[in-house]
């Protein structure tokens, strides 16, 4: 299983919401 | 640690996963105050508000230990009593790891917190001093008992 991993912070606070589920935000300094 | 499939299986059931790079979003970096790499932060989106915060790299236990605990403050913030303990005790149950003693003690508050029982912090403050002795929670604990 691979994370599908949101770019946009603002997307995921309002995905967030709706799902009633923490963000969860991964700030990261390697190789994408 | 994320292409271990245990952590990729926890993050996505759990969370709304994001992620910021440093070269490419700094701006993101500085609104949520991320101010080394790796940091994970656990973000409440309807409290507007910081829940958990993981800084450095950890090995897959230590982490899914971490992850637990923030899933339990996630839920305590919104005073979902039930399910704030299931997440402490996942964490309190990752024998070995940093967040067990905190997952007794987190645990332990929301069992106070959803019952307004005191005896659920004295049971939770000798377990800490029984288990975890040596451990700051069980410094915190320890005006339970």
């Amino acid at each position: 299983m691979e994370i599908n991993w949101l770019k946009d912070a603002d997307a995921a606070l309002e995905r967030a919401k709706r799902e009633r589920k923490p963000v969860l935000l991964d700030f990261s300094a390697a190789p994408m | 640690m994320y292409p271990d499939p245990d952590v990729a299986k926890y993050v996505s059931e759990y969370f709304v996963p994001v992620r910021a790079h440093i070269k490419e979003q700094p701006a993101t970096f500085k609104r949520f105050g991320a101010e080394w790499t790796p940091t994970i932060i656990t973000w409440d989106a309807d409290a507007n508000t910081e829940r958990h915060r993981i800084e450095g790299f950890l090995p897959k236990d230590e982490l899914l230990g971490q992850l637990a605990l923030a899933r339990g403050h996630s839920a305590f913030g919104r005073e979902d009593w039930d399910t704030a303990i299931r997440a402490f005790e996942e964490a309190a149950n990752r024998a070995g790891t940093e967040a067990a003693a905190e997952g007794v003690y987190w645990a332990g508050v929301a069992r106070y917190k959803k019952t307004q029982d005191p005896s659920a912090l004295k049971k939770t403050g000798l377990a800490l001093k029984e288990k975890f002795p040596q451990s700051v929670w069980a410094k915190k604990g320890s005006v339970w008992v």
